[in-house]
């Protein structure tokens, strides 16, 4: 009687479901290398496991409850946050491990905000823009990939791509294209007037252009291991 | 307001310190307190076309180095009360300039004049670097001929990447200025065109200096060619280039000689 009068509301426990997407790891034999590629991973996208829950599918090794300890430790290590493990009996786990999980549907992971700092890392600038004339005694050296000047090339200038050459302007000094063994590279300009045209190590200088072409919009490419010049438009 | 400009073209006897001379007349001419600053040490030559030589007894260097004070290097000219030199060097070389010591004495020179023109020597070694170190804007000396053209291409690349205000982020305001012009070779293609050489160089237009026997004849008695000859037609350009300097708006033209009746007269005669 007294013990009923001092709880008079009596607080209901409710049970909710709710599900949330977490990633799987499956580790494979052997671990170490699997542990490895794990480290690649995060010295690409420093952060991409940070708050994301993380389950262990151990269905394809087969690990005594030492190697799970070790596992799980390793993890932790890395700063991954291990929620529940799956794919082994439930007597190789111990009360300190994370429970076991069963009936995980497989879906597809929305790729989103964490994803894209990451993206950014992977993706080095592949060409390079200059808006300005480059004027004689300087050099430009891009072997990232094509480089693309709003502006001339002055006599005496240089400019090395790993990739193309586009040149908004007159192209009178050197150009040399594809040095990293890029063939397929090309050399545009919207005036050609250069004093040598190089792509993947073939060149011709000034007096093997063909007069005709001087002063004209012009592109050049590699065909086998000769280099057309030819008119654009 | 004060300005610090560079005279400077990369090649040499293009006429550099023709230019800094007569541009620095023309800008005390109209009132403003001018310093020109030979920096070709060495191989000094501002106050010969300056008609100063007489008076050197401290230069350069020897502010730089602190062995003498600006006001004592400073030479005052003689037709021109707005106009001072401070002369360059004969006996040592270009090594002896270094960048604390160029950069104090121009912020001291900043502090005392309007303009502080610089007369860079030619090349791009240290005395042409120390002389468009500090600069404000650039006149770029250029003659009508392909190696010129491509010397002051170098220099403007220089200009934009060198200089003080370029390492900051900021540009250095440049002007083409393009002398020993002469309108009849030029049409007759013994000579690159004015439009030529802005489509190469890609940079605005200050004025165009006519090849004229007055030019040489200024230097030779020691008087900057606007004060020379203020009528002829090299003075003339200069003194529409130093209007735009101060950003005044004047229609480009090519300023010829002035032709009198008889001189008509003769000249066909004469052909």
């Amino acid at each position: 009687m007294e013990a009923a009068a001092a709880r008079p509301q009596r607080q209901l426990v409710r049970l909710r479901g709710r599900s949330y997407v977490a990633f799987v790891f499956v580790p494979t034999v052997p671990i170490v290398d699997w542990l490895q590629e794990i480290d690649a991973t995060i010295a690409r996208s420093p952060g991409f496991f940070v708050g994301r829950p993380v389950v262990v599918d151990l269905s394809s090794v087969d690990l005594s409850q030492s190697g799970i300890t070790h596992l799980l430790a390793s993890l932790q290590e890395r700063n991954i946050r291990v929620l529940g493990v799956e794919g082994v009996e439930e007597a190789r786990l111990t009360p300190a491990m994370p429970p076991l999980l069963t009936g995980g549907r497989a879906c597809a992971i929305e790729q989103n905000a964490p994803k894209k700092p990451a993206a950014k890392i992977d993706l080095k600038p592949t060409s390079l823009l200059l808006e300005h004339p480059v004027r004689s005694g300087q050099t430009v050296i891009f072997p990232e990939g094509d480089v693309t000047i709003l502006g001339s090339v002055g006599s005496g200038a240089e400019v090395v791509a790993g990739g193309s050459i586009h040149v908004y302007g007159a192209l009178r000094g050197r150009a040399m294209a594809g040095v990293n063994g890029h063939s397929s590279a090309r050399i545009y300009c919207q005036k050609i007037e250069a004093e040598l045209l190089a792509i993947d190590g073939f060149y011709q200088t000034a007096d093997d252009i063909d007069a005709a072409l001087r002063g004209k919009p012009a592109q050049a490419w590699l065909q086998g291991n000769t280099m057309r010049i030819t008119a654009l438009n | 307001m004060s300005k610090v400009l560079v005279v400077t073209s990369g090649k040499g006897g293009v006429g550099k310190t023709t230019t800094t001379a007569a541009l620095g007349a023309a800008l005390a001419q109209r009132g403003d307190k001018v310093v020109v600053v030979d920096f070709d040490v060495g191989l000094r030559n501002l106050d010969l076309v300056m008609g100063a030589e007489r008076r050197v007894v401290f230069d350069l260097i020897n502010v730089v180095q602190g062995v003498a004070k600006l006001p004592q290097a400073l030479i005052r000219d003689k037709r021109l009360e707005n106009l001072w030199l401070l002369p360059a060097s004969q006996t040592r070389d270009k090594d002896a300039l270094t960048e604390e010591g160029v950069g104090s004495v121009i912020s001291d020179l900043r502090s005392r004049f309007d303009w502080v023109i610089c007369d860079s020597p030619a090349g791009i070694e240290r005395g042409a670097s120390m002389a468009m170190r500090f600069a404000d804007e650039a006149v770029i000396v250029t003659n009508p001929e392909v190696s010129s053209v491509r010397d002051s291409d170098r220099i403007i690349g220089m200009l934009d990447s060198k200089t003080v205000r370029a390492e900051r982020g900021e540009r250095v305001e440049k002007h083409i200025l393009i002398t020993r012009y002469d309108p009849a070779r030029a049409s007759r293609g013994e000579m690159l065109t004015i439009d030529d050489i802005l489509e190469i160089l890609a940079t605005p237009l200050l004025g165009i200096i006519p090849e004229s026997q007055d030019v040489l004849k200024a230097s030779n008695v020691g008087t900057p060619v606007t004060l020379s000859n203020a009528d002829g037609a090299p003075a003339r350009a200069y003194m529409d280039a130093a209007k735009r300097l101060c950003g005044e708006n004047i229609r480009m033209s090519v300023p010829s000689e002035k032709k009198g009746f008889m001189d008509r007269l003769l000249r066909r005669r004469a052909a």
